[in-house]
Order: C-alpha cells, then sequence, then structure tokens
C-alpha cells in the first residue's frame, strides 16, 4: 500500500492552464475520485501521476519518493483505460501476463499469477479468448486484472465504467469496490459521474478549471458543498441570495430579497454580508399551503405554486415556483418520495418546508 | 418490383462491364501467350512456343531479374524508412509536422515523366549520376509517399492508447515497438510492401531516364523490344508476371486483412 502526495502540481498547455497549483494527500490504501467536467483538469492530474504528462511546477510523490523524473514503464502503476486498451493481438492470457512478461518472469510464475488474477475477476476459462470476443464487462475485467496482475504501488482507472450500459456499470461498481478492498491497492479515479464517485470513493476531489475546489468524503462533499459549482456539479442544488442579518446560537438569519426569512448556519460571515444558500432537491418536504407562512420556530418555510410534478416511481420531482419570484429567477426543484398520501398537481398551492441544518452557505 | 429488376439487372451489367473492361484486355493478352500464330490468327492453335523462345531470351530474362532485384530492394528500403518516418508523423510532435505532411502528396500527383527528369537533373548535379544506386533511389523516393499514406493510416487506426497501456504495465519504450506497435502495424506493412514492390515493378520512366545503359530493367526492355517489333513473347512474360503477382496478393490477403482487426 502506498500514498499518493500532489504537492502544488500546475500544468499549462499555452494560454490554457490545465493544473493550477492543485495539492491533494491520498492516504494508504484510499479509493480516491477526481470529479469534474470535461476541462477541469481532473484527467490531466491522472496522466500525470502515470507520467504522460510533465508537470510546469510541483511534485507528485508516491511513498514521499519524488517520481517525477520516472519514466512511464518504471513507475510500479497499474492504469485502466477509458476504452480499457486491451492488446487485440493477445488473448486474454497474454494480456493479463503482458507486465510479468515484459518483466522477464519466469513461465511457471506467469502462469499462476494470471490464473489467480483472472479468478478474482470471475473470468477463469476465457484465456483463450481474443478480447474482440468479449463483451464490453468482460473486457473491463480483463483490463483490471492486467493492471494488478504486477502488484502495482498505484491503481490509476481513467472513467473505467463509462463505456459500460447504466445496469452493468452499477453491477461493476460494486464489484470493483470489492476488488480493490481485496488487493487493498491505493486508486485514484478520474470521473464525470457524480453517482459514480459518491459509490466508489472513500473521499472526491471536485475540480474546476484546473483547481481543486473541493476535496472531502461523499458525505461531507454532498451535505455541505463549499461552492455554488460543488453544490451543482455533484447532485442538484436550489439557489437563494440573502443578506445575513442576525445571529442567534450560530444560526444566520438571511433575508431574501422579497422579504422572507431563512435561516442556515452562520459561520464567521460578517453582519449584512450578501450569502448564496443552497437546498438540496430532497430536502424539502411539500405540504398544502397552510395559514400565512410565516418563520416556523426551528423550520425554514416558503409558499409557492406547483407549475410540473414528474412521477418517476419511487418518487416525483416537482417544479414549484416561490411567491413573489422575480421572472428570471430559476424555478425550485424539490424531489419527493412517494410515501405521502397525497401527491401534489400543477396549479396547487404548497408550502416547502426544510431545516435550517440543510441550508449551506456557499461561496458563489 | 419490377423496377427492383430491372436495377438489378443494370447494377450487375455496371458491375460486369468494369470487370469486363479491367480484365479483358489481360485475358486477351494471356490467350494469345498461348497461341500459335504471331499475327494474332483465330481461331488460338494452342502452343508453347512462345514461352519456349522466351527461355531462350536472355536479354528479357535477365531485365525480368534486374527488376525483381531492384523491386525486392526497393520494397525492403522503402517499407522500412516509411514505415519510421509514419511513426514519427503519427507518434510526435514537432515543427514543421503538418508542413512535412502535406509535402507528401505533391509526387502523386505529379507526372512520372516530371519527376524523371528532374531528378536525372538533380542526379548529374549532384554527381550522383546514372546507374542501378541512381534507379534505386529514385524508385525509393517515388515509394515513400504511399508507404507513409498505407501505415500512417493503420497507426492512426489502433491509437496510441494500447502503447501508453503497455508503458504503464512496465514495458521499455523497445518492448513496446516489439510488442504492441510492431505486431499491430504488421498488416499495414505488408499492403505499403506490396505498393513499393508494384510501383518500383511497374516503373517505366525513372528507370529509363535513371539506369545506365545496357543495364535495363523488364519495362524498359519491353519498350525497346516493341520499338524493334511486337513478338508474342512479350505476351508470353507478361502472363508469366501476372500469374506470379496475383498469386502473390491472393497469398497475401488469405493472412492478413487490411482492413485490421475486430
Amino acid at each position: 500500500m502506498s500514498t499518493v502526495d500532489i504537492i502544488g502540481v500546475t500544468k499549462r498547455y499555452e494560454a490554457v492552464v490545465a493544473l493550477d497549483s492543485v495539492s491533494l494527500q491520498i492516504g494508504e490504501g484510499e479509493f480516491f475520485g477526481l470529479l469534474g467536467p470535461s476541462g477541469s483538469g481532473k484527467t490531466t492530474l491522472l496522466r500525470a501521476i502515470a507520467g504522460f504528462v510533465q508537470p510546469d511546477a510541483g511534485e507528485i510523490r508516491v511513498d514521499g519518493e519524488d517520481i517525477r523524473g520516472k519514466p512511464v514503464h518504471r513507475r510500479d502503476i497499474g492504469m485502466v483505460f477509458q476504452n480499457y486498451a486491451l492488446f487485440p493481438h493477445m488473448a486474454v492470457f497474454d494480456n493479463v501476463a503482458f507486465g510479468l512478461s515484459v518483466r522477464r518472469r519466469p513461465q511457471s510464475e506467469i502462469r499462476g499469477a494470471v490464473e489467480r488474477m483472472l479468478a478474482l475477476v470471475r473470468l477463469a476459462g476465457l484465456e483463450a479468448r481474443r478480447p474482440s470476443q468479449l463483451s464490453g464487462g468482460q473486457q473491463q475485467r480483463v483490463a483490471l486484472a492486467r493492471a494488478l496482475v504486477t502488484h502495482p504501488r498505484v491503481l490509476l482507472l481513467d472513467e473505467p465504467l463509462g463505456a459500460l450500459d447504466k445496469r452493468l456499470r452499477q453491477q461493476m461498481q460494486i464489484e470493483l469496490r470489492q476488488i480493490q478492498r481485496e488487493v487493498g491497492i491505493t486508486t485514484v479515479f478520474v470521473t464525470h459521474d457524480q453517482e459514480e464517485a459518491l459509490t466508489l470513493s472513500d473521499r472526491i476531489a471536485i475540480f474546476n478549471e484546473g483547481r481543486a475546489v473541493q476535496v472531502g468524503t461523499p458525505a461531507e462533499v454532498y451535505e455541505r458543498p463549499r461552492t455554488a459549482f460543488a453544490a451543482h456539479f455533484l447532485g442538484d442544488a436550489n439557489f437563494f441570495r440573502g443578506r445575513l442579518v442576525g445571529v442567534a446560537d450560530g444560526v444566520g438569519r438571511y433575508r431574501l430579497p422579497r422579504g422572507e426569512m431563512i435561516d442556515a448556519p452562520a459561520g464567521d460571515a460578517p453582519p449584512e454580508a450578501e450569502a448564496m444558500l443552497a437546498v438540496r432537491p430532497e430536502k424539502f418536504s411539500l405540504t398544502a399551503a397552510g395559514p400565512a407562512p410565516a418563520a416556523v420556530a426551528g423550520a425554514n418555510r416558503l409558499a409557492g405554486t406547483v407549475l410540473q410534478a414528474v412521477y418517476s416511481g419511487s418518487s416525483t420531482t416537482y417544479k414549484i415556483r416561490a411567491d413573489g419570484a422575480a421572472a428570471d429567477e430559476e424555478d425550485l426543484t424539490v424531489f419527493e418520495q412517494n410515501r405521502a398520501e397525497q401527491a401534489f398537481a400543477p396549479g396547487e398551492r404548497v408550502d416547502l418546508v426544510w431545516s435550517p441544518a440543510h441550508t449551506v452557505v456557499v461561496e458563489p | 418490383m419490377a423496377i427492383r429488376a430491372w436495377v438489378r439487372w443494370l447494377g450487375g451489367s455496371y458491375l460486369a462491364a468494369i470487370i469486363g473492361f479491367l480484365y479483358l484486355p489481360i485475358l486477351v493478352m494471356m490467350a494469345m501467350a498461348f497461341n500459335r500464330s504471331p499475327l494474332y490468327q483465330v481461331p488460338i492453335v494452342f502452343d508453347t512456343i512462345w514461352f519456349e523462345r522466351l527461355a531462350g531470351n536472355e536479354k528479357l530474362l535477365g531485365a525480368a531479374f534486374n527488376s525483381v532485384i531492384l523491386a525486392v530492394a526497393n520494397t525492403i528500403v522503402a517499407t522500412t524508412l516509411g514505415t519510421m518516418t509514419a511513426l514519427g508523423f503519427a507518434r510526435y510532435r514537432f515543427r514543421g509536422r503538418t508542413v512535412l505532411q502535406l509535402l507528401l502528396f505533391p509526387p502523386i500527383t505529379i507526372p512520372w515523366l516530371i519527376i524523371g527528369i528532374a531528378m536525372l537533373i538533380l542526379f548529374f548535379w549532384a554527381g550522383i549520376g546514372r546507374g542501378r544506386h541512381a534507379v534505386l533511389l529514385g524508385h525509393v523516393a517515388l515509394s515513400l509517399p504511399y508507404v507513409i499514406v498505407v501505415v500512417g493510416a493503420r497507426l492512426q487506426s489502433f491509437g496510441v492508447a494500447l502503447e501508453e497501456a503497455a508503458a504503464t504495465l512496465g514495458a521499455t519504450p523497445w518492448q513496446v515497438f516489439w510488442r504492441v506497435t510492431a505486431p499491430l502495424v504488421a498488416p499495414g506493412m505488408v499492403a505499403a510492401a506490396l505498393f513499393a514492390f508494384a510501383v518500383s515493378f511497374d516503373q517505366f520512366v525513372i528507370s529509363y531516364f535513371l539506369g545506365a545503359p545496357g543495364l535495363n530493367t523488364l519495362p524498359v526492355e519491353i519498350y525497346a523490344a516493341i520499338r524493334k517489333g511486337f513478338t508474342p513473347e512479350i505476351n508470353a512474360v507478361s502472363t508469366l508476371i501476372i500469374v506470379v503477382s496475383m498469386g502473390l496478393m491472393l497469398l497475401v490477403a488469405r493472412f492478413y486483412r487490411f482492413t485490421g482487426e475486430r
């Protein structure tokens, strides 16, 4: 097991800054997700760890050793590529054996190691097949076995499940996580799929414009996004603009432009500060409009009108316009589990109620 | 329904016309190689007299031998150099790469006559002169663009990810080349080698201009023979060449699919 330290890594391509002084500490055996839109720098960082990209500044350390000067083939990494990059001219056995074969290990050792790996990824018996004769999921497993057979210090995964359909992807997520735990290898993986990042990672770094804007466990990053970008990119979020008008017991009271009050953890914002508040769609609960929506003790409350209700089995997604919302303001998105007897139809008046604890002050 | 049948018939006839247009002259020539009459009289009287005469024609056989040796040498040199160039174009970024790649194509379109004259002038000016070496140099220069384009297309088709994957697995650049790049690019190299062989074996103008007197390749010798008066021995030697080259093509096609794996 190994640690990976990224220290102030910067990479420029002419005018474009692909990585802007990124620092991350990845612990032993950790499954670390790099999440971000395309062009955010996550893939550049992965390729810098692999050795395909030379950073302009900063250090990359594996177990404390600076590996910048090392060529790719001496870095002792395993990598699974986006489209697996299996060697089409070799059988499954030779694909998996490749890493040992170029290290000139004895045949008997190679045979045993490949057999163990194929058993680990549940592909025993397919040694003689060509990659083109395998399904997408099987190819993915061959790629994983090939990357792991040399017991590398670090496993790098570049959108490893991106080419699979949804059901298979979910199944492979579980399997991938299981194999990673079994082998105990430090793993860095790149994805633009937020659900995949949340399911697989011990910790996530969210990338935007070459910077790691937030690092934390999936729950931390999801529940307490630090910026509007993080809130928006990982999951859905509704945003309110408000002004801090008072603080009591660490709870700040914010006045929205229309005069309603919303409570949220205050942090250390100065009084009268403009703030952006984010609320996840599933944090709201909907009730039929009650008398005079006002600030209820311990809960936030807004009144609005249902514009649209999209039923999708276990849940319903509502679009709701808050009373007095400006024409250019985004409608609110609300997820409701279909447990309540009551469903709401477009045009109905509703109250949205949610906890101040689920209201997050984010950087715009 | 009637229209569809009619379209099918039209399509079939069109295909037949194309194939006929390509192969009929060759078939006629091959038939005449076995005709006893030197004046193309029909009905054909089967005879192998022209092949027997050919066996005694040392000039024509010597020229054929020259051509084969030259074509083989050209194939080896042009395929090696061209593959290296294609690898450079496909796998490295350097200044002037795009310009160089664009410069590959004009020589394919410039008439051989003009290239031949230009080479003759250059070779004399540079002191290279005429002879076997000059012809080989000219053939290599002519074949290179074909080799680079064919091998380059093959390299493009499997991309750089396989080589990168091999490197992450611990393969040195040398191992990456021999275990991944070379086997995958081999079908492209075989196709390119066939092109190089054909360019050299067919080549008349360059060979005529740059060859030393008395050192003729087959096309040059045939041309000289025709000027003196056509004999069916030419048909015989052409028939042999067609049979050998078609056999070679079929053999290669059996072992390699030019379109690649998958």
